[in-house]
């Protein structure tokens, strides 16, 4: 069974429709890549898998459970679906240390050594342990970022959405999220990501999914994708993307 | 008649006590109701908000001079409750500073970019804890400067509920003046006295605003 289920999904905003019929899978373990110009919906789908968004029709399940902005366990849910924004959305008047254990310690009721613990242990993973008492606005945005999804490792998501999570970056620190991304991968975590990074959807997704207008337009191995795009559509954004 | 004598300036300095009763009577009980009102002004409910801002334009469109007279003078007259000077004072005060923080409180919480919330709701915090652990601190902080402004403007107030007997700093002047016959020296130390007062407070202020406005 697929870890989510896209349903035939509608969403608009006032009159404008921004996903017009959205049908989609992701099986655990698979990097899904969503690609597509601005305005094609992609964050916007990202959004509705976390509840962000009120979806307008269609169904969407994680784990079989279907999610709606007013399900009765939206906050155990949310805690499962990980979610990482272009912005970071660190808490800036907390350490580093207390953006990442605040969920877990108001959540589960972890004790403030086991904290620290489960903080060096998430933070090791991105390469950050030695950033633990800085405060967000000492960190350069390659840094916060990684901070943002250590963040997110530390309520061990079994999935993890990432919107656009390199876009603000300067282009010399792309690479290091990317890398810590890389690495997540490797290890197994099943990861939606919407990104403009063509680089990592041709060499580390496992699909990738072309948008346009609202809609899914093609979808398929990044190999098999990006060799033999069969729409004008995702011909000339491959050519633009370069 | 006397003249002007060391008693009259303790006299004088003793009722600043009662200023600050005055002062500790609003914020004591302002700050809770003006957090209550900042909250239903930045809540989802329509009938919150409607609420809310109903008593805030009410409040606010009355000079506190209207709000002192309207609970000592006007609450026997209407509601046939007698009420003591201290209690109508505390009353108008507290409602005049709720009103004023609320709003205050109200902008601080709006300038707390919304991603804020977005990002603790998707930790699976509460509301609550959304609102108590990550928005508040940046509002507060945010909201400080114009707090402390505020409090300024509050201790001036006071001066009003000389109007309907009550003996603070300014009603203190009042007596003073008519004991001694020299209206422009006590009210020139009154002033003065005032000035000492708040002094301390808008230069605090000034400072916070600085020092913030540099951090982030």
């Amino acid at each position: 069974m697929a870890l989510v289920d896209i349903r035939n999904v509608t969403k608009s905003y006032g009159s404008t429709q921004v996903l017009k019929g959205v049908s989609l899978d992701i099986k655990e373990g698979e990097i899904v890549t969503i690609i597509g110009k601005s305005g094609s919906g992609k964050s916007t789908l990202l959004r509705c898998i976390n509840a962000l968004e009120r979806i307008d029709g269609g169904e969407i399940t994680v784990e079989g459970q279907s999610v709606r902005t007013d399900m009765p366990n939206l906050r155990d849910f949310r805690q499962r679906v990980g979610i990482v924004f272009q912005a970071f959305n660190l808490f800036p008047h907390m350490t580093v240390e207390r953006n990442i254990t605040l969920a877990p310690v108001l959540n589960k009721r972890i004790a403030k050594s086991e904290g620290r613990a489960l903080a060096l242990d998430v933070l090791a993973r991105v390469g950050l342990a030695d950033k633990i008492d800085a405060y967000p606005a000492q960190l350069s945005g390659g840094q916060q970022q990684r901070v943002a999804i250590a963040r997110c490792l530390a309520m061990r998501p079994h999935l993890m959405l990432f919107d656009e999570v390199t876009s603000a970056l300067d282009p010399e620190l792309v690479g290091e999220v990317l890398k810590v991304m890389e690495d997540m991968a490797r290890q197994g975590m099943t990861m939606v990501l919407v990104t403009h990074e063509m680089g990592f959807a041709r060499n580390v997704a496992s699909k990738i999914v072309f948008m346009h207008q609202g809609r899914v337009w093609e979808e398929g191995p990044p190999a098999e994708l990006f060799a033999n795009p069969r729409t004008p559509e995702l011909q000339s954004f491959i050519a633009s993307a370069r | 008649m006397r003249s002007f004598s060391l008693g009259d300036f303790l006299s004088l300095l003793s009722a600043l006590q009662w200023t600050a009763v005055l002062v500790v009577i609003a914020l004591g009980f302002g700050a809770p109701l003006a957090l209550l009102l900042a909250l239903m002004r930045t809540s989802a409910s329509r009938a919150l908000r409607w609420t809310a801002t109903a008593f805030l334009q009410l409040v606010q469109g009355v000079p506190l001079l209207g709000l002192l007279m309207f609970f000592y003078f006007g609450m026997p007259v209407f509601l046939g409750v007698e009420m003591p000077p201290l209690v109508a004072v505390g009353i108008a005060m507290t409602v005049y500073t709720a009103s004023f923080l609320g709003e205050i409180w109200r902008g601080g919480i709006e300038a707390v970019k919304h991603e804020q919330w977005e990002a603790a709701a998707c930790l699976g915090l509460s509301t609550w804890h959304q609102f108590r652990y990550v928005i508040a601190p940046q509002a507060f902080r945010m909201a400080l400067p114009p707090t402390v402004g505020f409090l300024v403007q509050l201790i001036k107030g006071t001066s009003l509920a000389s109007i309907v007997g009550f003996v603070e700093l300014a009603r203190a002047g009042q007596l003073v003046s008519a004991a001694t016959f020299q209206p422009l020296l006590v009210y020139s130390i009154v002033a003065a006295i005032y000035f000492a007062a708040c002094l301390p407070l808008t230069l605090w202020a000034r400072s916070l605003e600085v020092r913030l406005n540099g951090a982030r």
